[in-house]
């Protein structure tokens, strides 16, 4: 789907979303009603119902139809609804990296995307690593190389250490800390997971 | 015995027990669990540092979509703990909604509960308050006059000798050093779960170092049954001190929980991480240093003010080292506390230890370069071989040893000593070292050991693990002890209702839950001897008898061994289970019990632009036997990374106008990220402490930090002359400061 279809299909479910919502206010609330319910803001209230936005999203090979509030992150989406918490909430605000995950390839903070930013969209989380029982070679590597301590950085840092492969940007240990420095750990396993991505790289296997 | 299970102990070094659930995302912190109806909490903060709330309305908040519930001090239903007077000689404490009294900036002032976290948010936007302001003081350099002496009992003063012996020394050294706030910055957003599933039975999940120490207050202040107190926290996302106490959010959310009468949970913000759950307060030091022209130390007088909160007493030990470290006849310390309106401190690892270490270990430094003498060989000359504080001997100590190990390892014979003298290309290049030291701790706790017939060792202590590799450390012990392999023990902490254990705090979990660990094993082996007793092994006595392989069986006799499970299922027994309290003998109090570090770094400065950068680092950990080989070198690693942080990027900068922080994210509060951190070297002694624990095993999460930030000021002085006493190491220091 092109980027001018996207917009179009926002604007047309928006659009119906007003229509519909509309007809069952004029339908369903007499005036009285109406006054009364501007009193107990029931307005708002019925406005919180219906104020969701319909949402297509392939997460982790998996498509979702979902009705989302459109200041939902596509970190909240997962953690809260989705119950996908392998994906962190370290500040909310696109600097720690916790949140990292893949969209259409690319690695994002999860928590600077709303979740209706990514409409027919594929997304891999660190759930979605792994095939069955055999972890992801980036998965192994972490542990062998002892890359983390409380663990809670990890998927943020899994997820992009693998982008960071992927990308390019692994081609020296220098180079794989300048492009890994959006993942904060504050346990201090730097060394450790530089080790992991130097030694996947030069397996030179398929990510 | 210990030595046959720990050094003739041929398995290789394992992988972290939970490294599995770490990487495929299924390892679960507080906020990833999900009750029927949960709703979610998003706190009201007061923009106002102090004074009282003068009028709240929560009217708009209460109106607003999903909205369920605001409680504030205005609503709160009643705890019964904080209607009792506040504990002697530590202030009035932080009631949270209790009064309409404001102590800080930040301070909670209502709680919205909603159906979803947006919601929540939102409506916690339309809560208005008016508050009566009050002058407040929020500046430590502007108020140093207004320190006070500790009400905690011993901790204003020291003397050894004579006092300020050092100003009649022959070569004197008067320096004054400072550390900013420094914020502890866990990746995970403090936060908890509350639950009452009946008027007199609250769940929680939630982010604690202690599990009991969390179901201890929530027990005391709602006057519950400890039974009925449950909390759980397997998995816990870095802490470093913040967890050690039970926050007034964490009460707040359990005020709400019982208020709506359906879970709730509240996730904390990054900005309220700055003023919610303590942090390493600042600290302005005096060291005063004498010595003899041949190096010997005679006088140290160290003095100290640290921040605290106007509603509660923190101390730490900032002045600990400075009695014990050096050979020294004559040492003085003063410790006061400046109390000003803002949260109060928390131990961040390292705690005081890391600030005092700073002061400490910059000015033997400083003396060593004084005096014309190497610093490794001034502390040689200083060694301390007995603890001169206490008059007793040293359980265990192997700092020489360590000098040789680290110095061997970065080349420290090889740079040219002169300050300033080394180059790499446009960098000057700097060397330096430091020591640290904390007391290796041994409390007690209680470990649950069941074997079944199904081959299966389970093992159960109420313990936390903050991220140091507790689980992995107990299954090694006990993998070495009962001869099994890691796949067939699971180590199950992080729950309220298992045997209780101390909090993870002070470098202590490995002595004092291992020791149980121990303790419990060994039990295990002897109910399996009886077993087996009644049929294999009549009249053979405990020397006779090995553990291995999954086996038990008599020693120099393989025939006679007999798997576990099998002699269960022989005796129809499906499981024998002992319950093991473990704790320190009372002749290990004859001896002072210490971990020690010893640092060393290089350094590359910039001189133009000031920049400093941390291209090598060994550190060497005298911690008595290595249990875990991998999570051991972790725990040096990240000691070391803290320290980075600590020695040159850390500073929580506060704008004394309104009494808030103005870097309260990791954007403008930096910590060390993959870039500022290279290769680390970690090395261990690896000698058993003959005292502490049947391990032979001391802690060493503290030692990791502390002196870690006077190694980095140490090189950075030898790379380009300039003595900076002042963290962090930020270039416009580097500029400023003129070259000795």
């Amino acid at each position: 789907m092109s980027d001018k279809n996207k917009s179009t299909a926002h604007n047309d479910s928006r659009r119906n979303f007003l229509r519909q919502s509309s007809a069952l206010t004029a339908l369903a609330i007499a005036p009285q009603a109406v006054l009364k319910a501007a009193e107990g803001k029931m307005d708002e209230k019925i406005a919180g119902y219906f104020e969701k936005m319909p949402l297509s999203i392939e997460v982790n090979g998996k498509m979702h139809q979902l009705s989302v509030e459109p200041r939902v992150t596509l970190l909240d989406l997962l953690r809260e609804q989705l119950h996908l918490t392998g994906s962190k909430k370290g500040c909310d605000h696109g600097q720690c990296g916790a949140c990292t995950v893949h969209v259409n390839g690319s690695r994002i903070n999860s928590c600077l995307s709303l979740a209706v930013m990514n409409e027919g969209k594929k997304i891999t989380t660190i759930e979605g690593l792994a095939q069955g029982d055999k972890l992801h070679p980036m998965q192994e590597a972490f542990i062998k190389h002892d890359g983390f301590q409380c663990g809670y950085c990890t998927p943020g840092q899994i997820m992009s250490a693998i982008a960071c492969i992927k990308e390019g940007h692994a081609n020296s240990e220098a180079e794989i800390r300048e492009y890994m420095s959006g993942n904060i750990c504050r346990c201090g396993a730097y060394p450790n997971i530089v080790d992991a991505i130097v030694e996947v790289k030069n397996a030179g296997g398929k990510l | 015995m210990e030595k046959q299970f720990f050094f003739d102990a041929d398995t290789p070094d394992p992988d972290r027990v939970d490294g599995r659930a770490k990487v495929t995302g299924s390892a679960r912190y507080f906020a990833e669990y999900t009750l029927p109806d949960m709703t979610y909490g998003v706190l009201v903060t007061s923009p106002v540092t102090k004074g009282r709330i003068k009028a709240l309305d929560t009217k708009a908040a209460e109106k607003a979509p999903g909205v369920i519930a605001v409680l504030s001090h205005l609503n709160k239903p009643s705890v019964p703990g904080y209607e009792a007077p506040p504990a002697e000689g530590r202030g009035p404490g932080m009631r949270i909604f209790y009064t309409d009294k404001i102590y800080f900036n930040g301070q909670p002032v209502a709680l919205v509960v909603a159906d979803s976290f947006e919601r929540a948010t939102y409506a916690a936007t339309l809560v208005r308050a008016q508050y009566e302001k009050e002058e407040f003081r929020t500046d430590f350099d502007a108020n140093l006059d207004k320190a006070v002496a500790p009400r905690a009992p011993g901790a204003a003063e020291y003397k050894r000798g004579n006092i300020d012996a050092y100003k009649n020394a022959e070569v004197q050294l008067e320096s004054e050093y400072f550390i900013p706030t420094e914020m502890h910055n866990p990746m995970e957003l403090h936060g908890i779960l509350a639950h009452w599933e009946s008027p007199e039975k609250v769940i929680m999940y939630a982010k604690t170092q202690g599990v009991k120490a969390t179901q201890q207050t929530v027990t005391n202040l709602f006057k519950l049954q400890a039974q009925n107190v449950q909390v759980f926290s397997e998995f816990v996302g870095g802490a470093f001190g913040i967890a050690l106490r039970t926050w007034p959010h964490e009460v707040a959310t359990v005020m709400a929980a019982k208020m709506v009468g359906k879970p709730v949970k509240l996730v904390l913000t990054r900005e309220q991480m700055f003023t919610m759950v303590g942090y390493r307060p600042q600290a302005k030091q005096k060291l005063g240093m004498g010595a003899t022209k041949a190096g010997i130390l005679t006088g140290i007088t160290h003095e100290a003010i640290g921040q605290t909160a106007t509603y509660d007493e923190f101390t730490e030990g900032i002045v600990n080292m400075t009695k014990f470290m050096y050979a020294c006849p004559n040492v003085n310390t003063r410790y006061k506390v400046l109390p000003l309106d803002v949260c109060v401190p928390i131990w961040m690892r390292g705690p005081g230890e890391a600030t005092g270490a700073f002061a400490l270990e910059s000015a033997m430094d400083e003396m060593a370069y004084r005096l014309g003498i190497d610093p490794v060989e001034f502390r040689i000359r200083n060694y301390a071989e007995t603890d001169p504080q206490r008059n007793q001997p040293f359980s265990s100590k192997y700092v020489k040893e360590a000098y040789q190990m680290g110095a061997d390892k970065i080349g420290w014979s090889k740079r040219n000593p002169v300050p300033g003298s080394m180059k790499n290309g446009d960098w000057q290049v700097g060397y330096g070292m430091s020591t640290g030291v904390f007391t290796a701790g041994r409390g007690g706790a209680t470990v649950r050991a069941v074997i079944s017939d199904d081959g299966m060792l389970l093992l159960q202590s109420a313990v936390s693990d903050i991220g140091p590799g507790t689980g992995t450390a107990m299954v090694k012990i006990a993998s070495d002890l009962m001869g099994m392999p890691f796949e067939k023990i699971r180590f199950e902490l992080g729950n309220s209702s298992l045997p209780p254990a101390p909090s993870q705090g002070g470098s202590s979990t490995l002595s004092t839950v291992g020791s149980a660990v121990n303790d419990a094993c060994l039990a295990l082996q002897e109910q399996l001897a009886i077993l087996a007793g009644q049929k294999t092994f009549a009249g053979k006595t405990k020397q006779d008898i090995v553990f291995s392989n999954g086996r038990i069986g008599l020693k120099n006799e393989p025939a006679s061994a007999i798997g576990y499970a099998e002699l269960l299922r022989q005796n129809n027994t499906p499981a024998v289970e002992v319950t093991k309290d473990s704790r320190q003998g009372e002749a290990a109090r004859k001896y002072s019990i210490y971990s020690f570090s010893i640092h060393f770094v290089e350094v590359n400065v910039h001189p133009a632009t000031g920049v400093v950068k941390v291209t090598k680092i060994v550190s060497v950990g005298d911690a008595g036997t290595i249990v875990s080989a991998k999570t051991a070198a972790s725990q040096m690693i990240g000691g070391a990374v803290g320290g980075i942080g600590m020695a040159l990027t850390e500073e929580a900068i506060m704008d004394h106008r309104f009494g808030r922080y103005v870097n309260h994210n990791f954007a403008d509060y930096h910590v060390p990220v993959h870039a500022d951190v290279p290769h680390v070297e970690s090395l261990f002694i690896n000698k058993p402490d003959p005292i502490i624990n049947p391990m032979g095993a001391k802690g060493m999460g503290e030692i990791a930090l502390i002196g870690f930030s006077a190694a980095v000021a140490n090189a950075v002085f030898h790379a380009t002359g300039k003595r900076i006493r002042s963290l962090p190491i930020t270039p416009d220091k580097i500029l400023q400061t003129k070259a000795v």
